[in-house]
C-alpha cells in the first residue's frame, strides 16, 4: 500500500521512530519548563545534564556492573544530586540579575561538563546494551520495531504526565506555581521557598538525567549526545511556550512526528522543519502555541 | 633611535625572506596530522604516531647529520583545523614533509597547502581517490589505499558473489562521495545496478530513519560507504532492526579494528580489501608483535603503512642529500618499495602508490584458532589492475 | 516572571564616552590615556610582522576582534543578547568564498558580497526575534542559526563536511596582490581600524544614544516616542554586517571556510570574548578576542579537550565574579581612583 506515493511500511516506520524522537523532545522540554517556569533560568545544561545521566548509566554498567534497572533510579538521583550543587554554589548568585546571566552560566558549565567527559572518552561514542528484557522486536507488519523503541515512549509519557500531574494536581504543585508568582508572598506564609526552589532544579536535572539513561541503548553515548539535543529542545520550548506543562509535552510529541513524516519525503529537511516551523509559529502567535502572553 | 630600528626591520626582513625558501640547516620536522580521539582514532590516530616515532629511531634518528623531529596533532576530522597546522608548521617551524590522517576532506586540504608550499605530503589515512586523480598534485602521494581500489576489489567481489541490486549508506563527506562513486562505477561495470542511496552524516549518533529507508529499497545489499565508528554503528543497528535478514550488509572499508569491535559472529564471511593484514608473511608478524607488546592488539594496515612511508622517505632524502621537495619527490617516483608492509612498490607520476591489494575473507569463530586470526586470503590484485588506471585517470601529471 | 533586573550591559559604568577633556571641545569624548594607549597599540599594530609576530595569527586575531566588535554594538550598546551570530560569520564567509573561488571574483568585491549577504540574513533573523525580549529572543536567534547551519551542512556550494578549501587570496582591485601574507596584514589592519573607528562613531551618534536608551529603560523610549522596533533592526542587521565582514576577511586570509565558522558554539565563542574582555566597552571586545584566541591556539596542542573545559571555565567565573571583563574592571578602578583623589 503507498501513501502519498511512499510505501506504508517507510511511512509508518519514520513515524513511529519519530515519535520515539519526540518522547525525548517532550522529556526535556518538560525539564527546561519547569526549571524556567520557577527560576527564571535557561538552563542550556540542561543537554549536558542529559549525557552526564547517560554517562553515568554506562559507567555504572561498565565498571560496577550495575544494571539498567538499577540505573534508571541511581543516574537521575546522581544527576539531580549535581543539579542542586550547581543550583546552591553558583545558579543562586545570579537571582535578580539578567536571566540572560544564568543562560550564560549554564552554557559554561555545559561546555565544561561536555569538554571534560570529552577529554576523558574521547568522541566516538560507548555502546550500551539493551537490558534483556526489552531487547528483541515485534514484527508490526510495517516494520521491526526494537521492543526497547517501544518502552521508551511508553516511559517517558508516563514520567511527563506524571510530573504534569504533581504540578498542576497536588499541594506540593500548587506551592511551586504560586512561588513563581509572587515568591515573598509564599515565603510569608512559611514555604521555604529557597528550598523549593533549589530542589526544583535538581528535579529538573534528575527528569533530564533519566532521558539520558533511556537514551543510553538507543544512541551511542557520546560527550556530544547533549549539544546535539538541546537547541532543538529550545526551539520546541519556544513554539510550545513556556506557559503549560501540557504544552510542552504535547508540543515535544507533536514535532517529533512532524519530523518523521519530513523525514519520509525530503529527508535533507528533517534537520531544519522543527526550526522553520518555530519561526512560522512566532510569526503568527508570538507567545508560541501554548504559551500566555506575558 | 630610527637608524636602529630600520637595520632591524631590514635584518628581520631578509630573514623572514629567507625562511620562506626552506632551510637546510637544523632538524629535520615531520610533521603528522590525524584524527586522534574521534571515530578514526583507533585505525590510524596516536598508534599511528608512534609507529612513525619508531621509524624515525630505528633508522637512527637523524638524516644527512640533522636530528630529526616529529611534530604531530589532532585534526578532529576538521579540514580547517588540518589546513592551518599544516600552514603554521610550514611558515614558522621549517616543516620538511607531512604525513597524513583519516579524513579525505582534512587530506584534500593539507594536499592543497602542500602544493601551495611545495612540500611532500604522503597520505596513508585517507581514502579518497580524488588525491591524485582530480585534485592530484606533484607534492602529494597516496600510499595505502583509495576508494577506487576498495570498489574494485571489494565491489566487484560482491558484486560476482550476487549482489545485484545496491543501496548505499554513504558518510557525507569526501570520502563518503568518492566511494560511492568509484563504487557505483564497478557495479554497472559488473552488470548490477544501484537502487537508491542515503547520505549520514560523520559520525551519527543514530542509524535507524537511514536504515528504515534502506529496508524501503528493496535491494539485495546494503553497502556501508563509511569507515570507523560509522561502519560498526551502522551494522550493530542494521542487525537490530531486523534488515540482515532481508539484505545483505556489507562495509566497503573495513579494518581489523572494525572486525573486532563488531565481532566474529556479527563479520563472519564479510569479504573486504585492503592492503596489508599482519599475519600475512613473518616480517609482518615481527612487525605486528612489536605492536601487540605495546597496544595489546594487532595494527591496522594504516599503522604498517604510517611506519613503512616514514622509513622510505627518509631513504629517499639520504640518497638525493637534501629535503628539497621537487629532489625527494623525484626520488620516490623512481625508487622501487620493498619492506614488510609492500613488495615491489612504486610510485606513479600521478602520486598515486601501485602495489598488491588483497581480497581478505573474515573468518567464522570456528576457523579462528588465534586471538585476531580473522582473515583469510581469497584473492590478490597487482596494482595496476587495483587502482585507477592511466586511461581512466584525468590527471594532468599522467598525460605527456 | 517579573523580579526587577539589571540590564545585562547595565553593569558598566557609561562614563566611558561622556568624559570629555574639559580643554578639548573637538574630542570625541575620551579620556586622553585612553586615547595614548590606542595610539600605542596601533604602533604596536602597524610593525607587528616586522618584530617577528606570525601575521597569519595576527590577522585571525583581528578578524575575530571585529567580530566581536560587531557583537558587541549589539550586547553591550544595544541590550540585546543575540546567540547566534555565527551565521553572519560563516554563512559570509561561504559567500566570500564561494565567490572568489568559484566565480573568480577580485577579493574587495567578494569581500563586499559577504557583508551585504551577512546584513540581508540580519534583517530576516531580526523581523522574525524582535518580536520577542529578553530570553526568548536569545533562544530564537539560536535555533535560527542552528537552520543557516543545516543549510551550510546540505548545500553543495559548500562542500559540506569537506568546507570549502583553497580560496585564493586575488588580487585586492585587480592590482595589489594579496598572496603575501604581509601585505594581506596591512589590509586587514586599515579594514580593523576603519571598522573600530566607525563602531566609535556609531555609538557616540544620536543614533547611537537612543540604542543605549532602549538597552537601559526601553519602556522609557517607547514612551517618549521612539519606534524602538526599527532601532532596534537597524542595530541587528549592523551588526550582523559587521559580523559578515569580519567572516569574509577572514576566509581570505585564512583560504578557507568551514562548517566551524557557522557552528553554534562560534556564537558561544564571540559571547565569551565580549564578556571576558568588557560588554559595553569598545576595546573589551578586542581585549577579548585576543585573549580567548591566543589561549586556543598555545593550549590546543599542550591541553587538548581541557581548552573547552578552560573556555567553560572562564565563562562560569565571568558570569559569576567578573561581569564588567578586563576593561570593564579597568575602567571601574579608574574611576575609583578619580573619586577618590
Amino acid at each position: 500500500m503507498e501513501i502519498f506515493g511512499i510505501p506504508h511500511q517507510a511511512f509508518l516506520g519514520q513515524l513511529m521512530l519519530g515519535l520515539v524522537n519526540g518522547a525525548f523532545y517532550a522529556m526535556l522540554s518538560l525539564g527546561l519548563a519547569v526549571i524556567f517556569g520557577l527560576l527564571d533560568v535557561v538552563n542550556f545544561a540542561h543537554g549536558a545534564l542529559y549525557m552526564v545521566g547517560a554517562f553515568a548509566a554506562w559507567i555504572m554498567l561498565d565498571s560496577w556492573g550495575i544494571n539498567y534497572w538499577w540505573a534508571l533510579v541511581l543516574a537521575p538521583l546522581m544527576v539531580g544530586i549535581l543539579g542542586v550543587v550547581i543550583e546552591r554554589l553558583m545558579l543562586k548568585r545570579l537571582y535578580g540579575l539578567d536571566p540572560l546571566y544564568g543562560l550564560l552560566l549554564t552554557f559554561g558549565l555545559s561546555l565544561i561538563l561536555e569538554g571534560a567527559f570529552r577529554r576523558q572518552y574521547g568522541v566516538s561514542g560507548q555502546s550500551y546494551n539493551v537490558p534483556e528484557l526489552l531487547s528483541g522486536a515485534t514484527n508490526l507488519g510495517f516494520m521491526v520495531l526494537p521492543n526497547y523503541r517501544a518502552w521508551v515512549v511508553f516511559a517517558s509519557i508516563t514520567v511527563c504526565l506524571a510530573t504534569w500531574f504533581l504540578i498542576e494536581r497536588t499541594r506540593l504543585g500548587a506551592y511551586l506555581r504560586a512561588g513563581t508568582e509572587n515568591a515573598k508572598l509564599v515565603q510569608a506564609f512559611g514555604v521555604n521557598v529557597p528550598l523549593m526552589v533549589t530542589l526544583t532544579y535538581g528535579a529538573g536535572a534528575a527528569l533530564a538525567g533519566l532521558a539520558g539513561v533511556l537514551a543510553a541503548p538507543i544512541i551511542q553515548v557520546t560527550p556530544l549526545m547533549g549539544s546535539n539535543l538541546i537547541i532543538v529542545v529550545f526551539a520546541v520550548v519556544v513554539i510550545g511556550g513556556m506557559g503549560s506543562i501540557l504544552g510542552s509535552v504535547l508540543t515535544g510529541l507533536g514535532l517529533g512526528v512532524v519530523e518523521g513524516f519530513t523525514r519520509v519525503f525530503y529527508p535533507e529537511a528533517s534537520n531544519i522543519v522543527v526550526f522553520v516551523i518555530m519561526a512560522i509559529v512566532l510569526v503568527l502567535r508570538p507567545a508560541g502555541l501554548f504559551g500566555k502572553e506575558a | 633611535m630610527k637608524m636602529k630600528t630600520l637595520a632591524a626591520a631590514l635584518a628581520l626582513g631578509f630573514a623572514a625572506a629567507g625562511a620562506l625558501a626552506q632551510a637546510q640547516t637544523g632538524p629535520v620536522r615531520i610533521g603528522f596530522i590525524t584524527d586522534m580521539s574521534s571515530l578514526y582514532a583507533d585505525i590510524d590516530g596516536p598508534a599511528g604516531a608512534e609507529m612513525i616515532k619508531w621509524a624515525i629511531d630505528d633508522y637512527g634518528g637523524k638524516v644527512l647529520n640533522r636530528p630529526i623531529e616529529l611534530l604531530t596533532a589532532d585534526h578532529q576530522n576538521k579540514a580547517d583545523v588540518a589546513a592551518s597546522k599544516a600552514r603554521e608548521w610550514i611558515d614558522s617551524q621549517n616543516l620538511s614533509m607531512l604525513l597524513g590522517g583519516t579524513s579525505s576532506g582534512t587530506a584534500l586540504a593539507v594536499a592543497g597547502v602542500a602544493k601551495e608550499k611545495k612540500r611532500p605530503y604522503i597520505v596513508i589515512g585517507a581514502g579518497s581517490s580524488r588525491l591524485t586523480n582530480d585534485d592530484c598534485s606533484p607534492y602529494t602521494i597516496h600510499y595505502a589505499y583509495d576508494t577506487v581500489a576498495l570498489a574494485k576489489v571489494g565491489g566487484s567481489a560482491l558484486v560476482k558473489a550476487g549482489a545485484k541490486k545496491w543501496y548505499f549508506l554513504t558518510a557525507d563527506y569526501a570520502f563518503g562521495h568518492s566511494l560511492e562513486a568509484d563504487a557505483t562505477k564497478v557495479v554497472k561495470e559488473n552488470g548490477g545496478s544501484v537502487v537508491g542511496s542515503v547520505r549520514h552524516p560523520l559520525n551519527a549518533s543514530d542509524f535507524s530513519s537511514f536504515l528504515l529507508q534502506a529496508q524501503g529499497s528493496k535491494a539485495d545489499i546494503l553497502a556501508l560507504a563509511n569507515a570507523g565508528g560509522d561502519t560498526i554503528n551502522a551494522m550493530k543497528a542494521a542487525k537490530e532492526f531486523g534488515i540482515t535478514k532481508t539484505m545483505k550488509v556489507a562495509g566497503l572499508l573495513v579494518f581489523i579494528n572494525d572486525v573486532h569491535s563488531v565481532g566474529l559472529a556479527n563479520a563472519e564471511g564479510l569479504q573486504l580489501a585492503d592492503s596489508w593484514y599482519w599475519n600475512q608473511d613473518d616480517d609482518s608478524r615481527k612487525f605486528a608483535k612489536r605492536f601487540f607488546d605495546k597496544y595489546k592488539r594487532m595494527p591496522s594496515s594504516l599503522q604498517a603503512a604510517d611506519y613503512s612511508a616514514a622509513t622510505n622517505y627518509l631513504k629517499a632524502v639520504q640518497k638525493v642529500g637534501t629535503t628539497d621537495a621537487d629532489k625527494v619527490m623525484a626520488e620516490l617516483k623512481s625508487m622501487k618499495y620493498n619492506d614488510f608492509y609492500q613488495k615491489n612498490g612504486s610510485v606513479r607520476a600521478d602520486g598515486r602508490m601501485l602495489h598488491d591489494m588483497f581480497l581478505f575473507q573474515v573468518k567464522s569463530a570456528k576457523d579462528s584458532s588465534t586471538p585476531w586470526d580473522y582473515y583469510k586470503l581469497v584473492a590478490k590484485v597487482p596494482g595496476e589492475q587495483a587502482f585507477t588506471t592511466v586511461a581512466e585517470s584525468k590527471c594532468s601529471l599522467l598525460k605527456k | 516572571m517579573s523580579l526587577p533586573s539589571t540590564s545585562i550591559a547595565a553593569d558598566i559604568p557609561s562614563t566611558q564616552t561622556t568624559k570629555a577633556a574639559p580643554a578639548d571641545p573637538q574630542s570625541t569624548g575620551m579620556a586622553k590615556s585612553v586615547r595614548v594607549v590606542y595610539l600605542a597599540l596601533l604602533v604596536l599594530a602597524l610593525i607587528a610582522p616586522l618584530i617577528g609576530l606570525y601575521p597569519v595569527f595576527v590577522m585571525k586575531l583581528l578578524c575575530f576582534a571585529l567580530f566581536a566588535c560587531a557583537f558587541n554594538l549589539l550586547l553591550g550598546f544595544t541590550g540585546l543578547l543575540s546567540f547566534g551570530h555565527a551565521a553572519f560569520f560563516g554563512f559570509a564567509a561561504y559567500v566570500t568564498g564561494w565567490l572568489i573561488k568559484v566565480q573568480g571574483w577580485s577579493p574587495e568585491l567578494g569581500i563586499l558580497a559577504g557583508v551585504v549577504v551577512a546584513a540581508l540574513l540580519g534583517l530576516v533573523f531580526g523581523l522574525v526575534a524582535i518580536r520577542r525580549q529578553g530570553i526568548y529572543f536569545a533562544m530564537i536567534t539560536l535555533a535560527l542559526s542552528q537552520m543557516v547551519f543545516f543549510i551550510c551542512l546540505q548545500a553543495p556550494f559548500t562542500g559540506g563536511e569537506d568546507g570549502l578549501q583553497g580560496v585564493p587570496r586575488g588580487k585586492l582591485f585587480g592590482l595589489v596582490p594579496l598572496m603575501d601574507d604581509t601585505v594581506m596584514y596591512y589590509v586587514v589592519l586599515a579594514i580593523f581600524v576603519a571598522c573600530f573607528l566607525g563602531i566609535l562613531r556609531v555609538v557616540t551618534s544620536p543614533f547611537g544614544q537612543v540604542l543605549k536608551m532602549i538597552r537601559e529603560n526601553e519602556p522609557r523610549a517607547i514612551s517618549l516616542g521612539y519606534e524602538v522596533d526599527r532601532y532596534k533592526l537597524l542595530a541587528f542587521v549592523l551588526s550582523a554586517g559587521l559580523a559578515g565582514l569580519a567572516g569574509s576577511l577572514k576566509t581570505v586570509v585564512m583560504k578557507f571556510a568551514t562548517l566551524t565558522d557557522v557552528h553554534w558554539t562560534m556564537s558561544g565563542e564571540v559571547i565569551l570574548m565580549s564578556l571576558l574582555g568588557g560588554v559595553g566597552t569598545f576595546f573589551g571586545p578586542v581585549v577579548g578576542s585576543g585573549i580567548v584566541i591566543a589561549l586556543q591556539d598555545t593550549l590546543a596542542d599542550k591541553v587538548g579537550e581541557w581548552v573547552t573545559v578552560i573556555i567553560g571555565v572562564i565563562f562560569v567565573v565571568c558570569v559569576l565574579a567578573f561581569r564588567k571583563g578586563v576593561v570593564g574592571e579597568l575602567i571601574a578602578w579608574r574611576e575609583r581612583r578619580k573619586a577618590r583623589g
